[in-house]
């Protein structure tokens, strides 16, 4: 090999190292990062990999069973039927002169979406402790990845109400009213929320097991304390004031109001919503960020 | 080679030339369970946090020795600090581009820890990593496997968590499918693989990143032959193409062969930076019991007292490289002399199975001298293969009736540094090197 290599590679090198401190780094790990920090750029690098999650979680759904992606629609389908006849036949409740089988297939229908999000979400941490202690990926696309594999399933269930919600429009039973057009809108809204909590509890979990049992009931008596089953005109005086003020109200009485004509609009609570959605998020994005560092420690 | 070799020692003369910068990093574990006691230590945390007080819990300095128990950590009333841990403390080196960085230390001195905060995986307590390029890390292979999934799906889905974008996969994907040697079985979900196969196909496809640093553990190593080999294959090609890599093993043998440098740990804290022979050297000499006494006399005309275990040199030491000589030094008190006696060393392999016997006898006529003796054995250099070993002694008159038996009394260790089975490492070779003569005819 050329010995005379050695002194023209020094020769190169010389004047670089006169200038050292122009040293720019590609990676810097340290213990604290700012916590609003996006990395927007990276995930974007990682689009792929968000891509391939989504898809990995459709296909393992129904691999290896016999009614495949029908088992999207029969869910709702089968929680409709129950509380039609529990909700409706049984307890009476109005549905605000809707179609009661249509009014609980729509509130089934979005409920399920935002409580995907929510759930599945809060476990991040948990549920993907082997992946996140082996390999480096911004952690991010995972819970963002549950989010839009929810909303291809939700986008499933959605073809089915509009199935049934055309039958009942040409028969004339349902009033559909201009409000529907805050449709796409609701459900971003419901996805910010779902996720931004799930988030939250996601980063609580990995210390605190505790929160894991308060989300499994948690999410029923949520859904208590929205009007999902109910509309929210049988509350009255200062039930429903209080009511008002859960941010999941007003997005699905105005669903119910835009596609049923049924239900109250109401700008301001759909502002509130919107204020509620992106603290929520924000704060679950600052604990995200912070339990994501050393949750492997942890966990 | 050596012009690569020249450049590479030139270029780490200057800044640029730098790949990794540790700068003081440190890393603080909690030990014990995580209940009830967590949360007040949080609240008291972020109390001191917000007073601008430096954290309670923190104590850097303190080096991590699991066989201490701290004796501050008693429960009495400021047992605060008494359930952490500084996994590692204070580390600061420099790698450069194109290098192969030994990581080695015993088990617990902090290696992973070092790797996962590398990694990304866990964020230092204090200090900071500085990088050039991306890096890849291979803690595992196969990260990620769905097996509901087919090999073809897996390898885009590894691919995308390992940071491969869809369009490298794609292009790779055909010479990822033959390096993994699963053609026939791509579309089949991969529960269905035997694990050989998965193994394989995950080594595939980090076989084909493309990086600028790769880490590896050396849970990457075990495997079958071919697999290893071409595990260090890739390591090397990969140094060649000018990136660098850091590897962590407890085979010195591969990490001789493979590193151009060494960092060894000893209990959280840089205990040596620098060529890979003095960091052989320095692990060796570094590990487990040399010396073990026995229980006094149980009324016996004859007793061992110790066993020492020492290197060429005469210090102490109980791992040895497999070209050195082992001397075993006995200390044994016989209050007067019987006829007949013999002493007797066994070397058992790790498995159990006897290696050999040696008897005094076979060397000397003379009867044992009585009083407070030591005697001395040297098993010669290249003779027992790297593993771990055991040894008996025993004193008996031959047929007649045992005196003193300490079985398994003391253990050590033959080293891999080199030998012709390195490239083999991991393999079964038999207990002995035997310097056989071939001949063509």
């Amino acid at each position: 090999m050329p010995m005379s290599k050695r002194p023209i590679q020094s020769e190169l090198h010389k004047p670089e190292a006169a200038t050292p401190s122009r040293k720019v780094w590609d990676i810097t790990i340290e213990p604290r990062t700012s916590l609003l920090q996006l990395p927007l750029r990276e995930i974007w690098d990682y689009r792929d990999l968000l891509r391939l999650l989504v898809t990995r979680d459709l296909l393992a759904f129904y691999k290896q069973t016999i009614l495949g992606p029908i088992w999207f629609v029969l869910q709702p389908l089968l929680t409709t039927t129950v509380f039609y006849v529990v909700f409706n036949r049984i307890a009476g409740l109005s549905t605000d002169g809707a179609p009661a089988v249509l009014f609980y297939l729509t509130s089934v229908t979005f409920w399920g979406y935002f409580s995907d999000c929510f759930t599945k979400t809060s476990e991040t941490f948990v549920a993907n402790s082997n992946l996140f202690g082996k390999v480096y990926f911004p952690r991010l696309v995972v819970p963002l990845a549950i989010v839009a594999s929810s909303l291809v399933r939700f986008a499933f269930q959605l073809g089915l109400l509009f199935l049934v919600w055309g039958y009942y429009f040409f028969s004339g039973a349902v009033h559909p009213q201009w409000s529907i057009i805050w449709g796409p809108y609701l459900v971003f809204l419901m996805a910010l929320i779902g996720l931004g909590i799930g988030l939250l509890f996601s980063a609580a979990t990995t210390k605190y097991r505790d929160l894991r049992f308060l989300i499994q009931f948690g999410v029923q008596l949520l859904m208590y304390a929205t009007p999902v089953i109910y509309p929210l005109s049988i509350t009255n005086g200062k039930l429903q004031a209080w009511m008002s003020w859960n941010p999941l109200t007003p997005i699905f009485e105005t669903i119910r109001h835009g596609m049923l004509g049924a239900g109250m609009f109401s700008l301001s609570g759909l502002v509130w919503s919107s204020c509620f959605a992106i603290i929520v998020c924000g704060i679950g994005t600052v604990a995200y960020n912070r339990t994501e560092r050393t949750f492997i420690d942890t966990i | 080679m050596m012009a690569s070799i020249l450049n590479s020692t030139i270029e780490a003369l200057y800044d640029d030339s730098i790949s990794i910068r540790f700068d003081h990093v440190s890393k603080q574990y909690r030990l014990g369970q995580i209940g009830t006691g967590t949360l007040s230590h949080d609240l008291y945390r972020t109390w001191a946090r917000l007073l601008g007080r430096p954290d309670p819990f923190a104590s850097v300095g303190d080096v991590n020795d699991r066989t201490q128990v701290n004796k501050k950590s008693q429960p009495t009333s400021l047992s605060k600090r008494a359930d952490y841990v500084m996994a590692l403390c204070d580390i600061s080196f420099d790698v450069s581009h194109g290098e192969i960085l030994g990581i080695i230390g015993r088990n617990g001195a902090g290696k992973s820890t070092l790797l996962k905060m590398l990694a990304r995986i866990t964020a230092p307590s204090s200090g900071k990593i500085q990088a050039m390029g991306k890096i890849a890390n291979l803690l595992e292979v196969g990260t990620g496997f769905h097996p509901e999934l087919t090999g073809r799906e897996n390898i885009f889905l590894n691919g995308a968590i390992l940071g491969m974008t869809r369009a490298d996969t794609t292009r790779q994907l055909d010479e990822i499918i033959q390096f993994s040697g699963c053609e026939k079985y791509i579309d089949t979900p991969i529960k269905r693989y035997s694990s050989g196969m998965i193994v394989r196909l995950g080594f595939a496809v980090a076989a084909h990143l493309k990086c600028d640093i790769l880490v590896i553990d050396e849970v990457l190593a075990v495997g079958d032959l071919e697999f290893q080999r071409r595990c260090i294959g890739r390591m090397q090609s990969v140094s060649r193409e000018g990136r660098t890599v850091l590897f962590v093993s407890h085979n010195m043998g591969a990490i001789s062969q493979l590193c151009d440098r060494c960092v060894m740990l000893e209990n959280g804290a840089l205990a040596f930076v620098g060529d890979t022979t003095t960091a052989v050297q320095r692990y060796l000499s570094t590990n487990g019991v040399s010396r073990v006494q026995f229980g006094t006399n149980n009324g016996s005309d004859f007793h061992f007292r110790d066993a020492t275990m020492r290197n060429p040199k005469g210090d102490p030491e109980n791992v040895f490289a497999y070209d050195h000589s082992i001397c075993i030094s006995i200390g044994y008190e016989l209050k007067h002399s019987i006829d007949g006696l013999e002493i007797a060393v066994r070397v058992h392999s790790a498995n159990g199975s006897l290696v050999f016997t040696t008897h005094r006898s076979h060397q000397t006529d003379s009867p044992v001298p009585t009083g407070e003796r030591v005697c001395s054995i040297t098993i010669p250099g290249k003779f027992l293969t790297p593993g771990d070993y055991t040894i008996d002694l025993g004193g008996h008159i031959p047929n007649q009736r045992m005196l003193d038996l300490q079985a398994s009394a003391i253990a050590f260790r033959v080293e891999e540094t080199g030998s012709d089975f390195a490239q083999f490492a991991g393999q079964e070779f038999g207990l002995v090197f035997c310097n056989c003569v071939w001949r063509d005819e």
